[in-house]
């Protein structure tokens, strides 16, 4: 039997229990029966409407006003069930939203996947967490016919869903840049003029990249606005940041990226990041760049990878496991 | 037999209400539905009020087959409303999360359409059936 049919006999029941003697039982019967007629939709006006005949039924002799008064309150109740009502649909739409996020981001990894070149000199970790669903951070291997090895890697001001489509756009013209352009600063000076003509001024985006040469050991970089990546020298054990001038993309059509090169020795190591790794916040304040190198120190004798693993690990359990911020780091350390 | 209530000031809102009671109680509306059924009649004769200037609250029995109930018909030459998919979104109203507006009309009654032309003015028809 439906509980609509069955309801006002319940109620009754739960009230007459509490006239009669007010045992906490019968409150917690009304509890029950609360949760049963949200489940079942019923509205406060309804429920007022119901209190109202339960109690003319079980007390014939109650004074008018009394009953009287149960119009108001179930007046009042009314916009009350409105606001509920209209929460309920909006939960709704909130599950089909979020939903569809899930989809979009699934979406955008397969979208962004990046395969990591296999080259017997370099051995070459990533990772990229997000800080929600969807990721404003991008990075992107191309491995060249020549053997030479691209790398990028972007961030874009803003988060969520521009970012996210704005970054699709990022994606699809480096997929078609053509093979003669691999020089960081040609790179740079395309994507940027494609960023000005078609993305909304109040984004930006940095970006760095680079270009590995496998026969000189050459690593050239340009930079637009990015966050600066460190060089480890094996040799002197020493972190050196590498620094690049450069405007962000999408500011000035007319831009222009300068180079800058580094002799890549068996054991150095060049890391590359996101804002999210160096703007770790932790409640003493910005994450200091020397506990970063710290770090990094640490786990500079493993497999790239795993050095990239290993810091993240360490960050987020800096931060609580609450990224603030998408969180990109990419390590290249050079083995023979 | 129909009747109408022009809605200037805010007290001709509570003669549109008092006028929607009336008919509902005379068909045989429960409580519960003569609130609903006034809280919609509040809600449009209140936009009139606040956003035409003035308008009509017009109420009529109606019959289809064995289904007797009645419609409420507000009718403005007010501004009109320009997107009416936007007012008649959940949580864009301007009732500012109270569940009001032309959503909580809808919901509130069995059938709801509306007409709108910018400049011209709006025609909400909302039915409410015995049960």
């Amino acid at each position: 039997m439906n509980f609509r049919d069955t309801m006002l006999d319940e109620y009754k029941e739960i009230l007459k229990t509490y006239i009669n003697d007010q045992t906490e039982q019968a409150l917690y019967m009304s509890q029950k029966f609360s949760r049963k007629s949200i489940e079942f939709k019923i509205s406060p006006e309804e429920m007022i409407s119901l209190h109202k005949t339960s109690i003319m039924e079980l007390e014939p002799e109650l004074p008018e006003s009394l009953l009287l008064s149960l119009d108001i309150l179930l007046e009042v109740m009314m916009s009350y069930g409105l606001a509920y009502r209209e929460h309920q649909s909006l939960r709704t739409i909130q599950r089909e939203l979020i939903n569809e996020i899930e989809v979009a981001a699934s979406m955008q990894q397969t979208l962004l996947g990046t395969q990591i070149p296999n080259i017997p000199s370099m051995d070459i970790g990533a990772i990229s967490v997000p800080a929600k669903q969807m990721s404003g951070d991008y990075y992107h291997f191309v491995s060249h016919e020549n053997g030479a090895i691209s790398v990028a890697i972007a961030d874009i001001i803003g988060k969520g869903i521009p970012a996210a489509l704005c970054m699709s756009m990022i994606k699809y013209s480096m997929d078609s840049m053509p093979e003669d352009s691999q020089a960081p600063g040609d790179v740079l000076e395309r994507l940027n003029r494609v960023v000005e003509q078609n993305v909304d001024p109040t984004m930006f985006i940095t970006m760095f990249s680079g270009l590995y040469n496998p026969e000189t050991h050459m690593f050239s970089y340009s930079s637009a606005g990015h966050e600066p990546g460190f060089f480890y020298h094996a040799e002197t054990g020493e972190f050196e940041e590498l620094q690049a001038k450069g405007l962000l993309l999408g500011v000035d059509k007319k831009a222009k990226y300068n180079e800058y090169d580094r002799k890549v020795e068996v054991g150095d190591v060049i890391l590359l990041m996101s804002d999210g790794v160096t703007e770790c916040r932790t409640e003493d304040g910005f994450l200091e760049v020397d506990t970063l190198i710290g770090y990094i120190e640490k786990y500079i004798h493993l497999g790239s990878q795993e050095i990239a693993n290993k810091v993240y690990k360490e960050l987020e359990y800096l931060q609580d496991f609450q990224l603030r911020d998408d969180f990109t780091l990419i390590i290249l350390k050079r083995t023979i | 037999m129909d009747s109408s209530v022009k809605i200037i000031n805010e007290w001709d809102i509570v003669a549109a209400r008092q006028l929607g009671r009336n008919v509902a109680k005379e068909l045989g509306f429960g409580t519960v539905d003569q609130a609903r059924i006034t809280t919609a009649i509040s809600e449009l004769a209140r936009n009139i009020y606040l956003y035409a200037g003035q308008g009509e609250i017009t109420i009529e029995k109606v019959e289809n087959g064995a289904k007797r109930g009645m419609t409420i018909i507000s009718r403005d030459e007010g501004p009109g409303i320009p997107d009416l998919r936007k007012v008649m979104e959940d949580g864009f109203s301007t009732s500012g999360g109270l569940g009001a507006g032309l959503p909580g009309v809808k919901r509130l009654m069995d059938e709801f359409s509306i007409e709108s032309t910018p400049g011209e003015g709006t025609l909400i028809q909302s039915v409410k059936w015995l049960r």
